[in-house]
């Protein structure tokens, strides 16, 4: 498979950006991680030619960060901060819910391939509005499972 | 005292995210008087006159690092630090979501300072919303000349990117960042050469956190000597202190420096929640040692702080009740090192893996009573001896919750549960 105009496009626009090409390769693999949903060897190949480094060396820069996925998630991508401030104030609570609602362990899809949630120690930096998550990149705070079951079912019914 | 508003002034106005609201309400002034008021030499004494200290987390006066750069070496490079991810801080991220070109204007003023072209936003890959937020203000501030080339007619030029990271608490170290930012995995770099001398792509480079930059325009338009007049004599001006935990009113509250935390508590944060009592702080961020409440007399100060074995660091408070369990709160930020540890290191890549196995066998009470001389050792054989802060700081909460609640560490040996959270829940029943 290879990338799409419109990321090929993105790519080469964040590239003429930088003093260095290879700086854009943060970038780039977001980039392809929106458009395929995950880093595959062959989407990385073409990021390396584009911005003129080796593959081995985009592998390597992908693995380093978490936000990568290096195999294919959920449609939708459940992030639950369970760092001081939110362990603080109920995280662990709202990890049990989504172990019980997902159906599946932090780190895996659920059986109908929407969601792919994960525990993080990494704090989100929401800590004012603890216990938080992220859905798709967005924030939602305070959390109560009440709550985390209005977010995903409105997740779930603006995807189809 | 209560809050004091210098950058969060103008906070919820409507629309304060857009050019034209935040020039209604002054924005850009600042930029506009440092072209006319001020030689790039005379800024940066300006900046050392207003005294102010950088809000990262280490403090270091920004007008002397700014004055590091050597003479006549070209390009430059400013690196904003937006990779706010230490625990318990959400300061950043609030200021970018309220006033996005208050962060440029401040990029734009330091870039004006230091003669650098190009200035790069290094914002985490979690704040996504946020990076898509300034990149529409950079647009809106270059359409309106405010970026690009000849700025407001000055004759000085500069670019801004905005970088997003990808999920890397390493990135927020200075020399981590800039590996990060050409390219590279995130690992921090052999200093010296400091990035003064030698920083992104080899060049002189200076990387200033979000709040400190927020501060420029204030500086710049009522003056280095008037800043200088809040806060203390070695802390000046204000900062926002992100405060979380078992509290009423969490979120951030802005106050001037010297301000006893004891009211920050009280008044700003409603004190602590369910009317219980406050077992102990931690200020500055996750990295940092705990206090206790005796300390809510201390001012909000550096060094006051310091001295009484803690960090202001990076402005986090966070407030934890009488049912908190030390060795749980030590345990969730070892394991947050341990899964943050760049593996560059030995010290820090094995030290925080046996710290976090051995905190969650005490934490369930597996542990036995010899083993807490073992975590001690661990610690001692990593603080001091790791290639950056983030090994050292990785033990630092923990031997300071194990100096202070030594009783609660070893309740938890061989009781084969948490004896804290058991305790807690009789409470409740």
């Amino acid at each position: 498979m290879s990338l799409s105009k419109a990321t090929v496009a993105t790519i080469e626009k964040q590239r003429d950006r930088y003093p260095q090409p290879r700086s854009a390769i943060l970038p780039a693999l977001w980039a392809v991680q929106h458009e395929v949903g995950h880093l595959s060897p062959e989407a990385m190949g073409e990021v390396a030619s584009l911005l003129r480094v080796a593959p081995s060396e985009v592998e390597a820069v992908s693995t380093f960060y978490s936000m990568y996925f290096q195999k294919p998630h959920g449609r939708h991508e459940v992030l639950v901060c369970i760092n001081v401030s939110c362990g603080l104030r109920g995280a662990d609570d709202i990890v049990g819910h989504l172990e019980r609602t997902l159906g599946c362990a932090s780190g895996e899809t659920s059986a109908d391939g929407e969601f792919t949630w994960a525990s993080t120690v990494e704090c989100l930096g929401a800590c004012g509005g603890a216990p938080a998550m992220q859905v798709d990149h967005h924030f939602h705070e305070d959390l109560t499972p009440e709550r985390v079951d209005d977010v995903l079912a409105r997740v779930r019914n603006a995807g189809t | 005292m209560a809050e004091y508003k210098l950058l969060t002034k103008d906070f919820g106005t409507e629309r304060l995210q857009t050019l034209s609201v935040y020039e209604s309400t002054g924005g850009y002034q600042g930029l506009r008087e440092a072209f006319k008021k001020f030689t790039p030499e005379s800024l940066v004494n300006e900046v050392k006159t207003s005294g102010i200290r950088g809000r990262g987390g280490a403090g270091f006066p920004t007008g002397t690092k700014w004055s590091f750069l050597p003479k006549d070496v070209f390009p430059r490079y400013l690196c904003c630090n937006a990779d706010e991810s230490e625990p318990g801080c959400f300061k950043d991220r609030y200021l970018i979501d309220e006033s996005p070109h208050q962060l440029i204007e401040g990029v734009l003023i330091a870039s004006y300072a230091i003669q650098c072209n190009t200035a790069f936003i290094y914002i985490r890959g979690e704040y996504h919303d946020q990076r898509l937020l300034l990149e529409r203000a950079v647009e809106e501030a270059r359409s309106a000349g405010y970026i690009g080339k000849n700025i407001a007619g000055s004759g000085f030029d500069c670019e801004i990117i905005v970088h997003g990271g990808a999920g890397a608490y390493i990135c927020g170290e200075e020399t981590a960042l800039i590996d990060s930012l050409e390219g590279l995995r995130g690992q921090p770099r052999l200093k010296p050469p400091f990035p003064a001398i030698k920083g992104l792509y080899g060049q002189p480079t200076v990387v200033n956190n979000v709040e400190t930059l927020c501060n420029l325009p204030h500086i710049v338009q009522r003056g280095g000597e008037w800043f200088k007049s809040l806060g203390t004599e070695r802390s000046t001006g204000t900062r926002v202190f992100c405060c979380s935990g078992h509290i009423n009113r969490p979120g951030n509250y802005e106050m001037q420096l010297g301000t006893q935390i004891r009211e920050l508590l009280e008044e700003e944060c409603g004190g602590m929640w369910r009317d219980r009592s406050l077992k102990a702080f931690q200020p500055g961020g996750g990295s940092m040692q705990v206090l206790l409440p005796e300390h809510l007399d201390l001012p909000l100060d550096m060094d006051a702080v310091a001295k009484a074995g803690s960090s202001l660091g990076a402005g986090a408070m966070v407030f934890m009740d009488e049912t908190t369990c030390l060795v749980d709160v030590s345990m969730r930020l070892v394991d947050f090192y341990q899964h943050e540890s760049c593996g560059k290191c030995v010290p820090c890549r094995e030290g925080t893996y046996f710290e976090s196995q051995l905190m969650h066998r005490l934490e369930r009470g597996e542990a036995s009573t010899s083993e807490l001389a073992t975590l001690a050792g661990i610690c001692a054989n990593m603080d001091g001896r790791c290639f950056c802060p983030l090994g050292d700081t990785a033990t630092w909460f923990v031997m300071s919750a194990y100096k202070h609640f030594g009783e609660e560490f070893e309740a938890h040996c061989g009781a084969g549960e948490c004896p804290v959270k058991a305790r807690s829940v009789a409470m409740v029943a």
